[in-house]
């Protein structure tokens, strides 16, 4: 039976997502060899960096949301302790003074883990000091998950929602209180910590840039380890729940504990996330961090598919390559040469594309999905799935035509 | 009595002042199918919810092998408000969230079918293996946890095979035909290893012949898996086919108490069914 | 410190507070009716709300104000109304975390829109005379619209509570609210039901619109998601449902918003003296309301008013 011993070997199927993997890195490796930060082209880089972080933020709202059914819009307070967390253990010493610049005599955390370890044993160092510093942000975050679990996991699904939304806001207004400002900078932007620019490698010379590759490494390895919890007895039970809370209840699946727990580790990757998007904005200003970002991870989510880890990541990737190359142009006036229509005086180039069109597009086609493809593009089911049913035509469909060859014949 | 499996002592529900169990005492024991029967509203599934915990008893006891898994007083607002009999027999709370019970090995299926309806046969079953496996999140992550793993799939095939399941494990649940829902929800009951199994109307909606062939199930499920069983059903054919002894139910209180004939012949029972008897054993 | 000297410190506070609270109100009502009768938190009743400035900013640079007010009234209708024929009626038969989700995406929709046309620019709200007068009240001055918010509150919430409890679709309502299926099975026209909360929820939500704006230096796109959330947590306070309960919330959470908005004032040197330097209180005037959430849901998940839920297994 193919199902008991799928644990232990590993298929073909298995053998050929790890193949594309691998390829995929590798050209991005190259590909970033080859572009030129002054190219066109580097909006693809640029867009794939920021894709394979959202990727990770999609997936796991997706963990909560879709895998199990509980409807939590706290995402953005959790993004924020991530990015607050990172930029906070990583803002070089000598930096510090400039950084809390209300502060610069009392602020409390004087520790660089990037630094330090830098200084230590040199660039290995600091990559290890990083990795510590974004580890910490998904760690203190899961904290403050399971804190904010206490009380909301309790709650019916709706108030859940809006409990979460709130505990978001409380989150972004401790952070930007003047009393704790010695500890978060009360709001002000934390700036100048270590980023993705400090991760290329000079060998003889010639600089490597490894940006782009190491933020999609960390990306793609943190959500395999949601796909493999997904799968997992804990991800049945997790999805036992978002079926029927009181048979999942029935069949001794504590609720409350097991909530807890997918609170806890989807926030502690969205902690990690939010550490990663830290890294890829340099900048972390707490008012950005507001409900509407945690809607459009919402929409991300929804566009992909609720319940589908390959949808999260295609929808991700589909909202930053739209927004931040495709449907550029329509808020700078051009966009496939519709800006050349004049109606009347009325030039649509100038009166239409202009700043903030892009997101009106967005936000329709959203509405689209949203209204009329409920499931999203891949509904509950992943990639794989769809590969094989894709297959399985074709397949059919020569046999079919073999057929008729031979009866023709 | 050593072979005790549930025992029920002076159990009372009380909802705002509607009483809808009323000091209903009841014993089942090792092996023994037990019905529990009444018309519509008599209390039965209240009665079973307060067994598997998901209702708090107003006053009253429930035992498991003995040991007190349920136990209540009147207490905050009902202290004033109670109408019900035994006030001050009890004192104690013992209280379990519905998984705690289960984990004690009482295991139960709903009158109106719960199973995980997006998911396979298979996961179905799957699921209610998690409880007693031997994990924890980072062994189940990383696969630490294979030899359990692999322990639960064998186990789950196994009973799906005995269940005449196992040719539909990848259909999704919600696929299966009314009769086969019912009994692959009876199949991942069992799954929890339960040592007394809780049925609520096994036979509700099925035509005679399904009843016949749930009767025949339900009885092969006890000899397989020395279960004890406790159901609720309004199909007195079924009642009266394969269960040891029945205890009646009306307007919450214990009216009757017996074996298939005497309560057949009960004068109380058939007033409380008045037609109902006639009717149903067609 | 003299009596007279207290309420010279807190009047203030507690003036405006109530004129906030009185306009969370209104928005809340809207809240309140749809959540209980479709189970929908309508994320986009803020959205609506701070449309309903716009429309004003724009219909006051091309109208004289007695037909610029009646205009944007009756556009904020015809939006609440649309809203729910195109993006929650085609759901009634989903899940509810679906329609949950379309009403992120209205709200979505809404701001991205308003951003588009303001250009993301805050825009100055116009002043409509007698209302945003300044007045001076036992000492303390403010705009004449503090000092009618309450009493117009007042008089819309008996007028609406007087339509639900004797008009047919009032009854209607109110049975919709009860049981959402039986009342479809007794021959209630539930879609023109549905249609009338929303018609009244955003007519209301006009009216707050403009008292809120016009005490409120402009109008930008995510000007509405604040106090639309602080509205939906005034109904859940009072118990979701109870139109009394959603003012009483409304009227709590503006009076405590202002007071910890001057947290600082009223606690420093200047004022009780509790306080000998800042403590930035300020910081947590709006996440207050969700405290005030949270407490409300853990210990009295059905608000002030409202009635336990049941849940059958």
């Amino acid at each position: 039976m193919d199902v008991i011993n799928s644990t232990k070997k590993i298929s073909t199927k298995n053998l050929t997502i790890i193949a594309l993997l691998v390829a995929f890195f590798i050209l991005l490796i190259i590909l970033e060899q080859v572009i030129a930060p002054t190219d066109r082209m580097n909006m693809l880089l640029v867009s794939l960096r920021q894709g394979s972080i959202f990727a990770l933020l999609a997936v796991s709202m997706n963990l909560l949301n879709g895998f199990t059914g509980l409807f939590s819009l706290g995402h953005a307070g959790f993004m924020l302790i991530g990015a607050t967390t990172y930029a906070l253990f990583s803002i070089p010493l000598a930096q510090r003074t400039d950084v809390f610049l209300w502060f610069s005599d009392s602020y409390l955390i004087r520790t660089s883990f990037p630094e330090v370890l830098g200084n230590a044993i040199g660039g290995p160092g600091m990559i290890m000091g990083m990795l510590i510093a974004i580890t910490l942000a998904g760690l203190i975050t899961a904290v403050f998950a399971f804190l904010v679990g206490l009380p909301v996991l309790r709650m019916r699904s709706d108030y859940l929602a809006i409990a979460t939304l709130g505990f978001a806001e409380i989150i972004r207004a401790l952070i930007m209180w003047q009393g704790l400002g010695t500890l978060t900078n009360a709001g002000n932007p934390l700036r100048n910590f270590t980023r993705h620019v400090d991760l290329n490698i000079t060998i003889g010379g010639q600089t490597f840039g490894l940006i782009t590759f190491t933020l999609a490494l960390l990306s793609a390895i943190c959500i395999f380890v949601i796909i493999l919890i997904v799968s997992s007895s804990y991800g049945r039970a997790f999805k036992a729940i978002r079926e029927d809370d009181i048979a999942a209840e029935a069949m001794g699946i504590n609720l409350f504990k097991h909530k807890q727990l997918s609170f806890c580790i989807s926030s502690f990757f969205v902690g990690i996330g939010g550490a990663l998007l830290a890294i890829f904005m340099g900048t972390v200003a707490p008012i950005q961090f507001r409900a509407a970002m945690t809607y459009e991870f919402l929409l991300i989510v929804v566009l992909g598919g609720i319940g589908s880890v390959s949808g999260s990541v295609i929808g991700a990737m589909l909202f930053v390559f739209a927004s931040m190359w495709w449907l550029r142009g329509l808020d700078s006036g051009a966009f496939l040469g519709l800006e050349r229509i004049t109606i009347g005086g009325f030039n649509i180039g100038e009166r239409v594309f202009v700043s903030g069109f892009r997101l009106v597009v967005f936000s329709v086609i959203i509405m689209c999905v949203v209204l009329f493809f409920r499931r999203g593009l891949l509904g509950d089911k992943e990639l794989p799935y769809y590969v094989k049913k894709l297959k399985d035509t074709i397949v059919t469909r020569i046999t079919r035509k073999e057929k008729a060859g031979v009866s023709d014949g | 009595m050593a072979d005790n499996v549930l025992r029920l002592e002076n159990l009372t529900m009380q909802f705002g002042g509607l009483i809808a169990v009323d000091d209903i005492s009841l014993d089942v024991n090792k092996g023994e199918i037990v019905a529990l029967i009444g018309p519509n509203g008599a209390g039965k599934t209240t009665a079973f919810n307060c067994i598997t915990g998901v209702y708090e008893p107003t006053n009253g006891r429930v035992l498991l092998n003995g040991e007190i898994i349920s136990e209540s007083y009147p207490r905050g607002k009902m202290k004033d408000a109670y109408k019900g009999k035994n006030k001050g027999t009890y004192n104690k709370v013992v209280r379990h969230t519905p998984d705690k019970i289960t984990y004690r090995g009482i295991a139960r299926t709903f009158q109106n079918i719960r199973l995980f309806k997006a998911l396979t046969v298979f996961e179905n079953v799957m699921i209610a293996k998690h409880m007693r496996a031997k994990q924890n999140i980072f062994t189940a992550t990383f696969r630490l946890n294979w030899k359990e793993e692999r322990r639960m799939r064998e186990e789950t095939m196994a009973l799906l095979e005995e269940q005449n399941l196992a040719h539909l494990k990848d259909h999704t649940a919600s696929s299966l035909p009314y009769g086969l829902q019912r009994r692959l929800e009876i199949a991942r009951a069992l799954a929890t290893d339960p040592s007394l199994l809780l049925l609520d109307e096994p036979a509700a909606g099925m035509n005679p012949q399904e009843t016949q062939e749930i009767a025949e199930f339900i009885r092969s499920v006890r000899e397989k898996y020395k279960t004890t069983i406790l159901l609720i059903e309004h199909h007195m054919g079924l009642v009266m086919q394969i269960s040891e002894r029945i205890y009646v139910l009306d307007f919450g209180e214990m009216i009757a108490h017996g074996t298939p004939d005497e309560i057949r012949s009960n004068q109380k029972v058939i007033g409380a069914y008045l037609g109902v008897v006639e009717d149903a054993e067609n | 410190m003299s009596a007279y000297d207290v309420f010279q410190l807190f009047f203030p506070y507690i003036l405006s507070g109530i004129s906030i609270g009185g306009q969370y109100a209104l928005i809340a009502i809207g809240y309140s009716m749809v959540y209980s009768i479709l189970r929908l938190i309508n994320f986009a009743h803020g959205d609506v709300f701070m449309v309903g400035g716009l429309f004003m900013v724009f219909a006051a640079a091309s109208f004289p104000l007695w037909v610029a007010i009646p205009v944007v009234i009756v556009l904020v209708v015809l939006l609440g109304f649309l809203i729910e024929r195109v993006a929650y009626k085609p759901l009634r038969t989903a899940p509810r975390m679906s329609v949950m989700i379309s009403a992120i995406g209205v709200s979505y929709l809404l701001q991205n829109l308003a951003l588009y046309f303001t250009g993301g620019l805050n825009r100055m709200y116009p002043a409509i005379p007698w209302i945003s007068d300044t007045i001076s009240i036992f000492g303390v001055t403010t705009r004449r619209v503090t000092v009618i918010t309450p009493f117009l509150v007042v008089a819309l919430v008996f007028i609406l509570v007087w339509l639900i409890n004797n008009t047919k679709i009032g009854i209607a309502m109110r049975a919709a609210a009860k049981d959402f299926d039986t009342s479809q099975l007794m021959g209630i026209k539930i879609n023109s039901v549905i249609s009338t909360t929303f018609i009244i929820g955003s007519f209301l939500a006009a009216i707050g619109s403009i008292l809120f704006f016009t005490s409120f230096p402009g109008v930008f796109p995510a000007a509405g998601a604040m106090p639309g959330l602080k509205a939906f947590v005034a109904a859940v306070f009072g118990g979701i449902g109870s139109i009394p309960g959603a003012v009483i919330g409304g009227l709590l959470i503006g009076v405590f918003e202002t007071l910890i908005r001057g947290g600082d004032i009223i606690l420093g040197p200047a004022g009780l003296g509790i306080l000998s330097g800042s403590m930035d209180i300020a910081a947590f005037s709006d996440a207050f309301t969700f405290v005030l959430l949270v407490v409300i849901l853990v210990f009295r998940p059905s608000g002030l008013f409202g009635e336990k839920p049941t849940d059958k297994v």
